[in-house]
């Protein structure tokens, strides 16, 4: 398989990364050396094989449900670039 | 007498507790070391005032007889941890200005020990890349040159700046990471030596994720004992990964001199590929006998889904990262530029902050999480990892306790060398490497040797799960057995 511009377009909007016209076609090119190399991979015979959804068999730990690190709302904004009250600013999703 | 930067890690431990030396002595001699040594672009943040204060403190406990385990070596930190107060990057634009307020498991872990933190090192952007070269903040120049040249080479990747500061004496050993063989990979580039543990058994909390079934935390020292005691340190339970694997931490160094007399090596013939080249067949060759000859016994294994494990790693390593680098969306941390509209935002954001290479994996990533792709790329890719597993379940099954194999097509390349518009062909790097990802395996990289140009090669090492006891063995027996590699000289100082 291989991609068009079309869409490579709709992959960057999809990912949210805005793509200047005049990098569409070299990241095709990228991209569609990516996916033939990928291609040998339809040459492996995987009837009746399960997915790998763990590498090391465990059960998944749960957790208590409890506060643990509760009340740190002024670490957790520390970094943002724009904050009002403890709160992530964005621009205005709603009119 | 040797420059105190230029001890071993275990050596400098020796030193320290039987006061030859204070660790203030040793902290400011690699203090002085990394100043000299900027023009490798190893460390993007040199924290020389927090290493002289803990320094004073592990000197205070050395005298009351209270030494730690790691009391007062100085260590680097692959700028992919989070430490708290201190700038952490992950090598991206995208992370410019961030400072945690929290630390990471492992690193948390080395200064409970008593390390010393010297400063932060430099990698690929998010750990995507083998030659150092894709950081937002430089390329990192290896200490190494070939003979009679003094053109750049990279350090290998993405632990670049972990390799080349260890290699060049600017930390007594560093973390690194793992996903493809960012650990090993720059170890065998630079004559070091470095572990990818088994897959949980460091916890990856604190740790910028890139492909999180597939990340491991692991050291890169100068000896497989330096490696075995930073290890015991990094590794153990950790809650807050869910992933991280609840069994007891071994006594790694332990381990080193127990040799290697009654295990079963196998030598699996799918890693004998194409177009390689004589000094790496011979050099392998090499290994299996140097093990022979300490009493392992050699034997040719088959591992038939070998070819397929870098194909799958480039469908499920980018799949897990569109989703991890998700969280760069300009609200949280780091970069934020503006847009028309708040989906305008995003874009802008992550198109300034992110750099070629990652932006290549997150769109790849997308392509085959995307609807009516998901199941010819992604699962299949995961079934295919499945058999991956399955092979050296097999031939462990069998009796085999190891796996000895290159750890790299070649020696270090160039800088700008490796550009060309395919970018498969810098992929390739992490062939022998990247199964070990793929199966949860722990594997070793253990310089054994130099080529014609005079530059460090280095064999890998694969062992069962949670066996890295098995691997330090085998290494210290081809470390002893090929002499330690050393760096001939520091052209930059």
């Amino acid at each position: 398989m291989s991609v068009d511009a079309k869409t490579v377009r709709r992959i960057a909007h999809l990912a949210r990364i805005a793509v200047a016209d005049e990098d569409v076609a070299p990241l095709q090119g990228e991209l569609n050396a990516i996916l033939a190399f990928v291609e040998q991979l339809n040459a492996v015979d995987v009837d009746g094989v399960e997915p790998m959804t763990s590498v090391t068999p465990m059960v998944m730990k749960k957790r208590v449900d409890a506060v643990t690190e509760g009340g740190r709302a002024g670490d957790i904004v520390a970094n943002a670039p724009e904050t009002e009250d403890g709160y992530f600013l964005v621009p205005k999703v709603v009119e | 007498m040797t420059a105190l930067n230029e001890l071993t890690l275990a050596e400098a431990r020796d030193g320290l507790v039987s006061k030859t030396f204070s660790a203030r002595e040793i902290a400011q001699a690699h203090i002085d070391a990394l100043e000299k040594a900027r023009v490798l672009n190893a460390y993007l943040v040199e924290t020389p005032d927090r290493a002289l204060k803990m320094a004073e403190v592990s000197d205070a406990k050395i005298a009351k007889g209270e030494a730690r385990p790691l009391e007062g070596l100085p260590l680097g930190i692959k700028d992919l941890f989070c430490t708290q107060g201190v700038h952490t990057t992950a090598g991206s634009k995208i992370l410019e200005g961030f400072e945690p307020h929290y630390e990471s498991n492992v690193s948390t872990q080395l200064w409970r020990d008593g390390a010393v933190m010297l400063g932060k090192l430099n990698l690929d952007e998010f750990a995507m890349g083998s030659s150092n070269e894709t950081s937002a903040y430089g390329n990192v120049i290896s200490p190494w040159r070939r003979n009679g040249s003094d053109a750049a080479l990279v350090p290998g990747g993405s632990s670049g700046g972990s390799s080349a500061a260890v290699a060049a004496h600017l930390c007594l050993g560093a973390t690194a990471t793992d996903t493809g063989g960012s650990i090993r990979q720059p170890a065998a580039f630079t004559g070091t030596v470095g572990i990818k543990p088994t897959y949980g058994r460091c916890s990856r909390w604190g740790i910028v994720a890139y492909a999180s079934s597939l990340d491991q935390a692991g050291p890169i020292a100068r000896t497989t004992r330096d490696c075995a005691i930073l290890l015991g340190s990094m590794a153990g339970h950790d809650p807050r990964d869910t992933t991280s694997v609840d069994v007891p931490v071994p006594d790694f160094e332990a381990a080193v001199s127990r040799g290697v007399k009654g295990l079963t090596i196998g030598i699996p013939k799918e890693y004998r590929v194409d177009g390689m080249s004589p000094e790496i067949q011979k050099l392998w060759d090499q290994g299996a006998e140097w093990l022979r000859a300490a009493g392992a016994t050699i034997k040719e294994i088959s591992l038939p889904h070998t070819q397929y494990a870098l194909p799958a790693y480039y469908i499920v390593a980018p799949a897990e990262a569109s989703s991890n680098l998700a969280r760069y969306d300009g609200v949280r941390y780091g970069l934020r530029v503006p847009g028309k509209d708040i989906a305008g935002m995003y874009e802008n954001t992550r198109a300034a902050g992110f750099g070629p290479e990652v932006r290549r994996r997150i769109m790849i990533g997308t392509y085959v999480l995307s609807a009516g792709y998901y199941d010819a790329y992604y699962v299949r890719a995961q079934k295919i990892r499945t058999l991956i597993k399955r092979d050296f379940e097999q031939a462990y099954a069998a009796g085999i306790d190891a796996i000895l194999t290159p750890a790299t097509p070649s020696a270090a390349f160039g800088i700008g060398e490796t550009t060309s518009a395919d970018p498969v062909e810098m992929y390739l790097n992490d062939v022998f490497t990247v199964t070990v990802n793929m199966a949860g395996l722990p594997g070793i990289s253990v310089p054994a040797g130099l080529d014609a140009q005079g530059l460090p090669l280095g064999l890998q090492l694969i062992g069962r799960p949670f066996d890295e006891e098995t691997l330090f063995a085998a290494s210290q027996v081809i470390e002893d057995a090929a002499g330690r590699t050393r760096l001939p000289k520091a052209w930059w100082a």
